[in-house]
C-alpha cells in the first residue's frame, strides 16, 4: 500500500475506534414468512405486474407452445437475437461479443434466471447467466425463462442465494428499466430494457438450481 | 468564514412561484401517501424499522471491525480498496484513476457522496468531462444546479421546464412536453458515451461487510450500465453504508424502496463482488467528517440514514420550498441534522427550517430520531451563539413545547391530515423565522390546540399506522 494511502487508512480506523460507541448486539433477523408455498407463483405474477410493462406468459399451461415462434411474433422487427439459454440459438451468442459494449446491437436478449421472488416480482441474473453482463442492460427487449419452482416468498429468502457470496456480479431485475425523474410520471425505458417479459417454464434440469 | 445559509430567504424566490410550489407540494404528498401503501402491505413493517435501525447501531458500534473485514473481502475478490480521509484526498484519487486508465469521459450514476465531495467540477477543471447518467441528476447538470431531492433531484421542475433546457442543451422540440420523448432524448443522448467511456462511476447504497461487495439500486439501469460497460468501475462510499452480512442487507431492500417512492424495490438492485476478466474494480471509502460525527453522543444517529428521502417528501417546510433552499448537500429534515458537522457556521440556519411536528421520525425506516436531532442542534446553535434573535425567540416557543409531555404528544403524533395542512397555521406565524416572507393566512391566528381540537375527530378516522 502507498505511504499515504497507509496513513489515510489508519488516520480514518483510529478516528473511527476512538470514536465508535459502546458496542451494541447485532439481533436475530427471522424470513418473515406470511404466504404459503402454494401461493407463491400468483404473488409473484401479481408483484411484476405492479412493476409496469412486464408481462408473464405461461409456458406451463401450453401458452407458448414454441419459443421461436412465440420470438417472432412478439417481437417481429427484431434482427439480433442474443440467447444465453442452451435450448435456442437466436442469431448471436454471449460469447460472440469481444467488447462489452457490442452488446448494445442486440434487439432480444433471451436468458434462464435461476430465481425469481414472489414478494417484488424480481428475477435474480448474474454474470453466470449472462457471461457478458451487458446483454441484460443494452438489449432493446428481455425475455427470461424462468422456472415456477424457483420462485422464493421474499427477500430474505431471495439473498440466501448463493450467487450473492459467489458471484461477482448479481442482479435482481424488477420490470423493465424506468424513470419518474420528469414530473413524478413513471415512463419506460429510462437507459437499460425497454420491456421485460418472464415465461414461466420449468428448468431441462426439472427444478434444480442452476446457481 | 463562510455566511450562514439563510433558508427562509432562499426559499422566496421558490415560494414566489405558485406553479412550481404547489406542483412540488402535491407530488411530494403524493409519495408519502405511496409509501404509507406500501408499508401497510407488509404486516412486519415495524419489526423491520426496528431491526434496521439495531443492525445500524450495531455496526456503527463495531465500525473499525467491519471495515477492516469489508477491505479484506472485497481485496480476496480482486477490488482494489482506498480510503480517502476527505473530500479532496477522495477526488484526487478518483482523478488519479481516470489518468492512469486515460479517460477524458467518465459516465457517472447518482452519487450524494460525490456532490458532497464536489468532484463534478474537481475532475472538469482537470479535463474530465463527466455525464451523469441518472435523468434527474443528468438534467441538474445540464442546468448547472445541484440535486434539489436525494432519490429525484429535478423533482421540483416541471415538463415543461425540462423541455426548454433539453431543447436548448439536446436540440430537442421544446413545445413537446411528453415525458417518455423527453427520457428518449436523454436516452439517446446518453447511450454513445455509455459505449465510448473508458471509465464508469458509481456511488453505493450498502456496503456487505461478510462479502467484500457494493449494492447499488436504481430503477433506470444507469449504475448497472456504468459499471459494467468500461473497463474501470470505480465505485465511491461513505464509510458508514456498511452492513455486517448479506442477511441484514435483505431487511434494508425490504424497507429502501417502499419508504422512498412506494414501490416495493428499485427496477435495478444490483450487488458487485469484484471485477470481471480483464476489467478493474476500485471501492473508495470515505470518511469526510463521518469518524467525527460518529463521536457525537447526541447526533451519531444521523449516521444510519439509508438515503431514501421520507422524511423529506413528509415534510412540510420541504415540500412548500424545495430542496435548492437549503443550499446544501442533503436537505430536507436529514439535511438539516447532517450539514451542521460539516460546517457549523454555515448551516447554522438549517435546524430552523423545520415545524419539529415529529413527522419525520415517524417514517424514518431507520429510526432516526430526526426532529429531536433538530431540536438538540437549535440548542448547540444558542450555545454556540450561531442565531438571530427571532430563531432564539422562536426556540423558546419550541422548548415550551417539548417540555410540556402532552403538548409534545399532541405535536408528535400529528396525523395525516393535520399534517397536510400544517404549514398554513404553523409555518408562516411571526416567530418562525422560516415563514417571514409570506403573508399570514387567517389560519395562522389559530393556535394549534384550537386547530387540533377542531380536526381530532377527522384526523382519528385517518389510519396512519406510523403516527
Amino acid at each position: 500500500m502507498h505511504p499515504t494511502q497507509a496513513l489515510s487508512r489508519n488516520t480514518i480506523l483510529e478516528a473511527v475506534r476512538a470514536n465508535q460507541p459502546a458496542a451494541q448486539p447485532m439481533p436475530t433477523i427471522p424470513h418473515f414468512h406470511t404466504h404459503q408455498p402454494a401461493d407463491l407463483v400468483s404473488i409473484f405474477r401479481e408483484s411484476i405486474a405492479r412493476m409496469a410493462g412486464v408481462v408473464v406468459t405461461d409456458v406451463v399451461n401450453g401458452d407458448v407452445p414454441d419459443l421461436g415462434s412465440f420470438l417472432r411474433n412478439k417481437f417481429p422487427d427484431a434482427k439480433v437475437i442474443c440467447s444465453a439459454i442452451p435450448e435456442y440459438a437466436g442469431t448471436i451468442r454471449p460469447a460472440s461479443f469481444n467488447h462489452w459494449s457490442e452488446a448494445s446491437t442486440i434487439d432480444v436478449c433471451i436468458l434462464r434466471s435461476p430465481m425469481g421472488v414472489a414478494e417484488t416480482g424480481s428475477i435474480l441474473l448474474s454474470d453466470v447467466e449472462l457471461q457478458v453482463n451487458t446483454i441484460a442492460l443494452l438489449a432493446h427487449d428481455l425475455v427470461v425463462l424462468l422456472d415456477p419452482k424457483q420462485i422464493v416468498a421474499n427477500i430474505h429468502d431471495a439473498y440466501e442465494h448463493p450467487h450473492f457470496k459467489l458471484r461477482p456480479y448479481s442482479l435482481l431485475m424488477t420490470g423493465p428499466s424506468g424513470s419518474g425523474d420528469i414530473g413524478g410520471i413513471v415512463v419506460h425505458p429510462a437507459q437499460g430494457a425497454k420491456t421485460l417479459t418472464v415465461l414461466l417454464s420449468p428448468a431441462p434440469d426439472t427444478g434444480q438450481r442452476t446457481g | 468564514m463562510s455566511h450562514s445559509i439563510d433558508q427562509a430567504k432562499n426559499a422566496e424566490k421558490f415560494l414566489a412561484d405558485t406553479v412550481h410550489e404547489e406542483r412540488l407540494d402535491k407530488l411530494l404528498w403524493a409519495m408519502r401517501l405511496r409509501r404509507d401503501a406500501a408499508a401497510r402491505q407488509v404486516p412486519e413493517w415495524e419489526d423491520l424499522r426496528t431491526l434496521a435501525s439495531e443492525i445500524k447501531e450495531h455496526t456503527l458500534s463495531n465500525l473499525s471491525d467491519y471495515l477492516i473485514q469489508f477491505e479484506a473481502k472485497a481485496t480476496a475478490n480482486g477490488v482494489i480498496v482506498h480510503w480517502a480521509r476527505d473530500a479532496h484526498e477522495h477526488n484526487q484519487i478518483v482523478y488519479d484513476l481516470l489518468a492512469e486508465q486515460k479517460a477524458d469521459l467518465l459516465v457517472k450514476s447518482k452519487s450524494m457522496l460525490t456532490e458532497e465531495c464536489e468532484l463534478r467540477p474537481f475532475l472538469e477543471r482537470r479535463g474530465i468531462r463527466i455525464t451523469e447518467t441518472d435523468l434527474g441528476e443528468r438534467i441538474q447538470q445540464l442546468d448547472d444546479q445541484p440535486p434539489g431531492h436525494i432519490v429525484g433531484p429535478a423533482i421540483h421542475k416541471t415538463t415543461h421546464d425540462v423541455a426548454v433546457l433539453f431543447s436548448e442543451k439536446y436540440g430537442s422540440d421544446p413545445k413537446n412536453e411528453d415525458v417518455a420523448y423527453l427520457a428518449g432524448v436523454m436516452r439517446d443522448n446518453t447511450r454513445p458515451d455509455f459505449l465510448t467511456a473508458r471509465a464508469g462511476m458509481t456511488g453505493a447504497n450498502f456496503v456487505v461487510a461478510e462479502t467484500g461487495a457494493i449494492v447499488v439500486a436504481t430503477n433506470e439501469g444507469n449504475a448497472d450500465l456504468s459499471a459494467n460497460t468500461p473497463e474501470l468501475h470505480i465505485c465511491s462510499v461513505g464509510i458508514e453504508k456498511i452492513v455486517p452480512t448479506v442477511e441484514s442487507l435483505a431487511v434494508f431492500i425490504r424497507l429502501l424502496a417502499r419508504s422512498a417512492t412506494g414501490d416495493t424495490i428499485t427496477q435495478y438492485t444490483s450487488t458487485f463482488r469484484g471485477p470481471r476478466k480483464g476489467a478493474a474494480m476500485h471501492v473508495i471509502l470515505v470518511d469526510n467528517g463521518r469518524s467525527a460525527r460518529l463521536g457525537m453522543k447526541r447526533f451519531w444517529h444521523s449516521l444510519k440514514c439509508i438515503r431514501c428521502a421520507a422524511c423529506m417528501n413528509t415534510c412540510p417546510v420541504y415540500r412548500r420550498s424545495g430542496g435548492l433552499s437549503y443550499g446544501s448537500t442533503y436537505m430536507g429534515p436529514i439535511g438539516i441534522i447532517m450539514m451542521p458537522t460539516f460546517e457549523i457556521r454555515k448551516y447554522s440556519e438549517l435546524p430552523f427550517a423545520s415545524t419539529l411536528n415529529g413527522s419525520c421520525t415517524n417514517v424514518c425506516p431507520v429510526k432516526i430520531d430526526i426532529h429531536e436531532q433538530i431540536y438538540g442542534w437549535r440548542e448547540v446553535m444558542e450555545e454556540n451563539d450561531q442565531i438571530q434573535v427571532v430563531k432564539k425567540e422562536a426556540m423558546r416557543v419550541a422548548d415550551d413545547v417539548l417540555s410540556h409531555p402532552a403538548l409534545y404528544q399532541i405535536a408528535t403524533t400529528t396525523l395525516s391530515a393535520a399534517l397536510e395542512v400544517l404549514p398554513h397555521f404553523a409555518v408562516y406565524n411571526r416567530l418562525n423565522a422560516w415563514g417571514r416572507h409570506r403573508d399570514v393566512p387567517n389560519a395562522a391566528r389559530e393556535t394549534f390546540h384550537a386547530w387540533y381540537r377542531k380536526h381530532r375527530t377527522v384526523t382519528n378516522e385517518n389510519d396512519e399506522r406510523e403516527s
